[in-house]
């Protein structure tokens, strides 16, 4: 018979007799976990993408200040994706009185491709507090207006009343509230009104010269919208950029990618977990098949036919239960993923195999470097066990197996984390780890069975047990700590980062600024704020000046033509401002914030701007403001948070400098959405504060952050249900030695309860251990991992050891007893005459 | 069958010696055993316990190796070879019945007898062997149960079957009866010696009981790991 068949037939026997439950069981949890893990975490991702992708009413947009060329379009069809353009310019609108200043929006149908556009109802077009709010279908008809509220309000409109816009005459048709834009920021958001592209050239607005942004708008799978940008890239010209959700809008590319190296975390912890899981029960396998590898050994089996039936039955083993696992995880993921639509708008986009592909793979190589070590080890019983029950296998030799686990697991992590740098992390930290929690558990056990003879009964008992299995003790010790950890780490981390993201955005973030506040309006506006009962915000003082000189050097636009990013700004005019104090969302990275009293001409500089413009510690800097000149010497670098909403500046300069030169002020608000009637009044009592409305975006920003904080959650329950394998594998690993231990013991006259006492100790010691080695490698890890991959600053937080050290006692000790109940119930007699 | 086998040394061992460390002393567990056992035999080896029977018949097997001396198996110096060679020798040889029947308990009676078979890749029908043997012991009913289906006379039975499978010349019965009571142990032993005839197999048997050694054409005795005529 070949040692294929033999093998699958001594697999299929073991299947039968249920000698393998434990092994399977743990494989197919922490396979199915992962996996799970996987599905979902992709699935998620594509989700968040898509959902984000609202705020920029596409997946991608081409923008240009040319119109685009037609070839684009045509690519992006030939696709499959969907495409719609816009295109966006200022222009005064009037209704025969008034005049405003509106951004308009010319779009063609299918817009916007993602997301919706809000409307306000007809009925509650004469601005109520709280209009009702439709979702629109279309896009405005030929002929017709959509104009936010700004220009409602300021011009005084009503349903069906006519505009000029250019030489077109158009009819106001509805309210919008809301529509995805990906400008949506700081300076852009005065009056927006929305028209048919068709009516584009009858407003005869567009001229050589205009300021106008021609947008291609691009939607469809993730794979094609990829290769659209890919064959884009060589094509664009300086006048035209590509812009997808994270180029658009920092706070939200750093939440995603966050949440997303947090869920390749979490499936991280899942295979820590899984090896664990292996590596103890796999110690149950041999010992159970430590006779029968003697008998077949007297039988006359060679070590090669020993080594290949146990090869062949593992790697069959493996492919089964990881097939099973997969089928399982993709089952769980998709009942998640029915649970998640409740959270996300968008509809979840199906998953790749690669997940499955992954899970099968990992399955595998678990299996091969955790299990087969071992169990070919068994190759090396001695035959003549067969007359000595006493004798086994040598523990070096088991222990020298799990190094190929170890080594295998790294490799892993490293392709699973698909970042070398968190790979290695991870790596480095549990190999550490697994070194340092051994070492101390060797001596943890040397000194506490020393303390035995000063314990009472149970507590002698349980040392005494442990200390006799010191090696398996060990092994369990570690793997419970290894997996305690996993589970620690991702709470740890998972708790700053979602407190992170709340705290960027909280509740009362600013949702309001104020712009183009003159310096005789300061005062009466902080005095129409007290009327409110609002605390005044502060105003920052705003000056602008064009970079002329760097170093004493002209510079010119032309001077960066190989980057428009940066022609973009040199272009443009910056915003100076002035302050004393740093403030407590910038943080200087280079050189130093200078005394309150400095009379010197020095400013600080945002570290992005600094590299865009090529400028760095020491440059002397030449502002033009108002026809004259302004020179600082740049004496610090401040690295800049914008996640927070707050107003922030590229430029500030101390105090005192600025002073000879015409400033405004902006500041930033928060108005509950009950109290808005008092921005209208704002609005009327300085009609030349401009307010810009940033409730929507805020809103928006928090709403995703939320679901990224649900869709954390929601993994880190799968990897606690892998943390339960392990446990489980733990306490089935000595279950047979329990049970030959119960038979003596109750055969010798200890009662049940006697015997669960000592085990009770037994189980709250090897508990307390891994609990305490989990806490230990828990807090290092977690701040190595905050500060070095995710970035952000880690807080101690001494009630881990608490938390860790009482979640293993007692995780282990309610584990352990649960799982020896049913060997303390069974009568010794049954179990004595087993084992002859 | 019987008569082609008859005195020759299907057995013989020189000058063996078996020692252990124990701490500081070398403890002599057998010293300088000479004996032959002839094809057709059946020689009981008796012995007090602690007389060091099991340990001479690990030696014998191939199982344990000597510190000292020789043992030759079907005219193979069985300690010349590496340990998987002796196996294969074992496998080719050798029968063996146990105090505690090792039978493996993931598997049933008839897939325990079918394994020594499947071990040595002959192409022989495994099943139709084992089946027959089983019902050649009075098991035919109980072929697919598991050994902790069995009684202790039922699981020595189906060992005597495992250990007539491969039609060895030479089997090894260590304590054959001790885990049995004695009706048990007598039927156990008939069987056995019935099959032995059968097959005409030389027999090696170990025991401390002075009755069931009578059985057999001659006996051993070891006291003090040595050999006493």
């Amino acid at each position: 018979m070949s040692h294929f068949k033999l093998s699958f037939r001594m697999l299929c026997r073991d299947w039968r007799a249920g000698e393998l439950n434990v092994l399977v069981l743990a494989l197919i949890i922490a396979v199915s976990g992962m996996t799970t893990v996987g599905f979902f975490a992709e699935r998620v991702e594509l989700a968040l993408t898509r959902e984000s992708n609202q705020l920029l009413g596409a997946d991608l947009l081409v923008i240009s200040s040319r119109p685009l060329p037609e070839i684009y379009a045509e690519e992006a069809g030939r696709l499959g994706l969907a495409i719609s353009s816009l295109t966006k310019f200022p222009s005064m609108i009037s209704d025969g009185e008034n005049n405003l200043l509106t951004e308009i929006k010319a779009v063609t149908e299918g817009y916007p491709l993602r997301g919706r556009i809000h409307l306000a109802s007809r009925s509650s077009m004469l601005r109520t507090k709280q209009p009702e709010i439709t979702t629109a279908n279309t896009i405005p008809q030929p002929g017709t207006i959509w104009v936010d509220e700004k220009v409602m309000a300021r011009l005084d409109l009503k349903a069906n009343d006519m505009v000029d816009v250019g030489a077109a005459q158009l009819t106001v048709t509805e309210l919008v509230v809301r529509e995805p834009d990906h400008s949506v920021g700081f300076i852009n958001m005065g009056a927006r009104a929305m028209i048919n592209a068709s009516d584009l050239s009858e407003t005869d607005l567009i001229q050589e010269g205009s300021r106008v942004s021609y947008q291609l708008l691009v939607a469809g799978e993730v794979k094609m919208v990829q290769q659209f940008r890919d064959w884009l890239k060589p094509q664009l010209t300086k006048a035209q950029r590509v812009e997808g959700i994270r180029d658009a809008r920092p706070e939200i590319k750093a939440a995603l990618e966050r949440a997303e190296k947090f869920l390749s975390l979490a499936a991280l912890a899942s295979v820590v977990l899984a090896a664990a899981a292996i590596a103890l029960a796999v110690r149950r396998f041999t010992q159970r098949h430590l006779d029968g590898c003697a008998v077949m050994r007297s039988l006359g089996a060679s070590q090669r036919q020993l080594f290949y039936l146990y090869g062949h039955y593992f790697i069959t083993l493996g492919v089964i239960a990881s097939t099973i696992a997969c089928l399982i995880g993709f089952a769980a993921q998709q009942i998640l993923a029915s649970w998640l639509i409740g959270i996300v708008d968008t509809a979840l986009p199906w998953p790749s195999w690669l997940p499955a592909l992954q899970g099968l793979l990992v399955g595998l190589v678990l299996l091969v470097g955790f299990a087969l070590p071992p169990v070919l080890n068994l190759r090396s019983v001695p035959a003549l066990r067969v007359l000595r029950r006493d004798i086994g296998l040598s523990n070096a030799h088991s222990l020298a197996g799990y190094l190929l686990g170890l080594v295998t697991l790294s490799l892993l992590f490293i392709w699973k984390a698909q970042d070398i740098k968190l790979g290695l992390y991870i790596v480095t930290g549990f190999v550490s780890a697994i070194v340092i929690f051994g070492c101390l558990g060797w001596l943890l056990i040397k000194v506490l069975s020393g303390l035995r003879h000063q314990a009472g009964g149970a507590w002698r008992y349980g040392l005494a047990s442990i200390h006799r299995r010191a090696i398996s003790s060990i092994l369990q010790a570690v793997a419970l700590g290894l997996g305690l950890m996993s589970l620690l780490v991702l709470t740890l981390i998972q708790n700053d980062l979602i407190d992170d993201w709340h705290a960027s955005l909280p509740p009362d973030a600013p949702n309001h600024f104020l712009v183009n506040i003159q310096a005789d309006e300061v005062q009466s506006l902080q005095e129409f704020f007290q009327q409110y009962e609002i605390e005044p915000p502060p105003m920052y003082p705003m000056v602008k000046g064009r970079l002329i000189k760097i170093n004493g050097k002209n510079i010119s636009p032309k001077n960066y033509g190989d980057d428009p990013h940066a022609e973009r700004h040199i272009r443009r005019e910056f915003n100076l401002t002035w302050a004393s104090e740093l403030s407590s969302d910038n943080q200087i990275v280079q050189g130093a914030w200078w005394n309150a009293d400095t009379h010197e001409a020095e400013l600080s500089i945002e570290e992005g701007i600094a590299k865009t413009i090529r400028v760095k510690l020491g440059d002397e800097l030449t502002y033009d403001i108002a026809g004259s000149h302004f020179t600082a010497k740049i004496t610090s670098v401040r690295k800049v948070d914008w996640d927070t909403f707050r107003a922030n500046f590229f430029v500030v300069v101390p105090p005192g400098q600025l002073d000879n030169y015409p400033a405004s002020f902006v500041t930033s608000f928060y108005v509950p959405p009950a109290e808005i009637a008092m921005v209208h009044e704002l609005v009327r009592t300085f009609p030349s504060i401009l307010v810009v409305d940033v409730a929507v975006v805020i809103n928006q920003v928090q709403q995703m952050i939320q679901q990224v904080s649900q869709a954390v959650e929601f993994v880190f329950l799968f990897t606690l249900l892998a943390g339960f394998a392990v446990l489980y594998a733990a306490i089935a690993a000595t279950q047979d030695e329990r049970i030959y231990e119960a038979a003596i013991f109750r055969a010798l006259g200890a009662r049940r309860e006697q015997l669960s006492r000592a085990w009770a100790a037994e189980f709250a010691i090897l508990g307390g251990l891994a609990g305490l080695f989990a806490s230990a490698g828990a807090s290092a890890l977690a701040y190595v991992i905050s500060k070095h991959v995710l970035h952000f600053d880690y807080t101690f937080n001494p009630w881990i050891w608490v938390v860790g050290t009482l979640a293993g006692v007692i995780g282990v000790l309610v584990a352990g007893l649960l799982g020896t109940r049913s060997v303390l119930s069974s009568p010794p007699l049954l179990t004595l005459r087993k084992i002859g | 069958m019987l008569d082609n086998r008859v005195d020759q040394p299907i057995l013989w061992t020189h000058a063996l010696t078996k020692q252990v460390n124990t701490g500081d002393t070398q403890l002599t567990i057998l010293q300088d055993i000479d004996l032959q056992v002839n094809a057709g035999e059946a020689v009981a080896i008796i012995g007090a316990s602690g007389s060091g029977k099991s340990t001479l018949l690990g030696l014998l097997a191939g199982l344990d190796l000597p510190t000292a001396g020789k043992v030759h198996l079907d005219a193979v110096d069985i300690f010349t070879l590496d340990e998987d060679s002796r196996a294969a020798l074992r496998g080719k040889v050798l029968g063996f019945v146990f105090q505690s029947f090792q039978l493996l308990p993931a598997l049933t009676a008839l897939e325990n007898v079918m394994l020594p078979l499947e071990l040595s890749q002959q192409n022989k029908d495994a099943g139709t062997i084992a089946r027959r043997l089983l019902e050649r012991v009075g098991l035919a009913k109980r072929l697919d149960h598991y050994p902790k289906q069995l009684s202790g006379g039922e699981q020595q039975r189906v060992a005597i079957a495992r250990a007539f499978a491969t039609d060895p010349k030479l089997l090894l019965a260590d304590e054959p009866t001790g885990n049995l009571d004695s009706a048990t142990g007598i039927q156990i032993i008939d069987l056995m010696f019935e099959l032995n005839r059968e097959h005409g197999t030389t027999l090696v048997l170990v025991t401390h009981d002075e009755a069931l050694s009578q059985r057999c054409s001659r006996q051993i005795r070891l006291a003090d790991g040595k050999l006493v005529q």
